[in-house]
């Protein structure tokens, strides 16, 4: 009889261990989802800011730069036209378009002294810049956080926890052709070499 | 190794460090405890001993609670302002180095002097200062400013801030202590000979032991804080480039920090140990070699560029 206590003992120990490491994996899964979720949302909180900047950088720089009223234009309307993109997909390919129309304005401002030297332009073209850097810092912390919540999910034996409670792996933000991998950051600082898209 | 091995094994040398320094306060008060139970004091409690373990853990805990801004304003340091076009890039670059470290934005003073140096303080993420100069601001281009906002917001993630904040405070601590232990001595050494009624040979070993220990406890206390700022260093240096994926502007930035050998005057000599670089000025190499070495706060700059220069697969110069 005492054999058969000690036994059940055992048992009733190791389900007890055992739900306690269970629920400790899926609180940590769980919170990396949020975490994840969280992250996305900053990246969207970013684009949100560009798209508020960019019509007072066309309006203050209209002036100066009417010979190039067609670099103008295409970039508010791709602006527009991230702003009523919907999904993810759509989403990050009107965002890249407008990257590209934004770092041909970048340059193209290069050639207007004038521009270079008005505090305001000036003011601008720092915020934005440091919205395309917000932008790609937001997206790269991302790719960690999600990397990390899919890893956590296909470790042995997490991987248990996630598929009895249907976790599933997040999709990695990456730049899909080869023309946005070869457009550097927007940088202001003055070099030369960065200008050609 | 990777980055959440080296924070693992910082927070395992940070709970050996205070353990280290709590053992050290507890040797000087057993001491003077057993000294005055060998004078035929007691009062049935180790009143000594808790009296330093006290002394410890209320400086510790008065430094955490505003021990950041008794450092912000030794320095003279101003809140950021906005308006001024140089200091809303600042702002931007720490936005930018706080979205990449997923923390959030700490509050950000400049320090009136024309020296470039920077500095973190505070106790962790939630509550946490990142102060540079003036000089810092005019000296460097933006890429550079992020690195070295960078290598602030490291200190301020691995909890380098709170470590160097509780080893400071505890090293005073034990300064404070050891030297009224001496005097203490000093003054009832004469008494003690006149009463034997200590243990005979071990309590005369004991008491070698002790008088040795407090001599050397505030040298060990100062060593051990100035190796963990060293060690430090490096790692915020790693992080950092981590965060901005750009070492090569981190190195860039202190090799302008490092060209301008001035000290910076408005930093005090108590916390040399939080700054990029050691404020005290110097040309870059003129603290290598063992004992220099044990006793700065920063390593050599120039192996700190060339570990970086390595991160980006740059060979050694």
């Amino acid at each position: 009889m005492a054999a058969v206590g000690g036994c059940l003992t055992l048992i009733v120990v190791l389900a007890v261990i055992g739900a306690i490491w269970a629920i400790w994996r899926y609180n940590n899964l769980i919170s990396l989802r949020n975490q994840v979720s969280n992250g996305w949302k900053q990246i969207d909180v970013q684009l949100k800011r560009r798209h508020d900047l960019i019509p007072n950088l066309v309006a203050a720089v209209k002036g100066e730069m009417q010979f190039e009223q067609d670099t103008l234009e295409k970039v508010i309307a791709a602006r527009n036209s991230a702003v009523a993109a919907r999904g993810v997909a759509e989403a990050a390919d009107k965002e890249n378009a407008l990257t590209q129309t934004l770092s041909r304005l970048f340059a193209l401002a290069e050639n207007y002294p004038t521009l270079k030297s008005n505090e305001q332009v000036k003011a601008l073209m720092e915020e934005l810049s440091s919205t395309e850097n917000r932008i790609g810092f937001a997206r790269q912390f991302y790719n960690d956080i999600a990397t990390r919540y899919n890893t956590s999910q296909q470790i042995f034996p997490d991987n248990l926890i996630a598929q009895s409670f249907k976790f599933q792996p997040v999709e990695l933000f990456e730049l899909k052709d080869e023309a946005e991998r070869a457009v550097p950051r927007v940088d202001l600082n003055i070099r030369s070499d960065q200008t050609k898209s | 190794m990777n980055l959440y091995d080296q924070q693992k094994r910082n927070l395992a040398n940070t709970r050996l460090f205070i353990a280290g320094f709590v053992l050290l306060l507890a040797l000087i008060g057993l001491g003077a405890d057993g000294l005055l139970y060998a004078g035929g004091f007691s009062p049935g409690i180790p009143f000594a001993t808790l009296g330093a373990l006290g002394i410890g853990g209320l400086s510790a805990w008065w430094s955490l609670h505003g021990g950041d801004r008794a450092v912000i304003e030794s320095t003279n340091a101003t809140p950021l302002d906005p308006s001024d076009p140089k200091q809303r890039v600042l702002e931007n670059v720490v936005e930018e180095v706080a979205i990449a470290s997923g923390l959030p934005k700490p509050a950000i003073w400049v320090v009136p002097d024309s020296d470039p140096n920077a500095f973190a303080t505070g106790t962790g993420p939630d509550r946490a200062s990142i102060a540079v100069t003036r000089g810092l601001l005019d000296a460097l281009n933006r890429e550079e400013l992020q690195g070295v906002v960078s290598h602030e917001m490291s200190h301020v993630r691995n909890y380098d801030v709170r470590l160097m904040t509780v080893v400071a405070a505890l090293a005073g601590a034990i300064l404070l202590l050891s030297d009224w232990s001496r005097r203490g001595l000093w003054w009832g050494g004469g008494r003690r000979r006149d009463r034997d009624g200590g243990g005979g040979g071990a309590g005369a070993i004991f008491f070698a032991l002790w008088v040795v220990s407090i001599v050397l406890a505030p040298i060990i206390a100062q060593i051990v804080s100035l190796a963990v700022s060293r060690q430090r260093e490096y790692l915020a240096d790693a992080s950092g480039a981590e965060m901005t994926r750009n070492p090569l502007a981190l190195a860039s930035a202190l090799e302008k920090i490092s060209a301008a050998v001035a000290p910076t005057p408005s930093i005090k000599q108590g916390i040399a140990h939080l700054c990029i670089e050691d404020p005290r000025g110097g040309p870059p190499d003129a603290r290598e070699g063992f004992f220099a070495g044990l006793l700065s706060t920063h390593p050599p700059i120039t192996k700190r560029i060339a570990l970086l220069r390595e991160m980006a697969y740059q060979k050694r110069p």
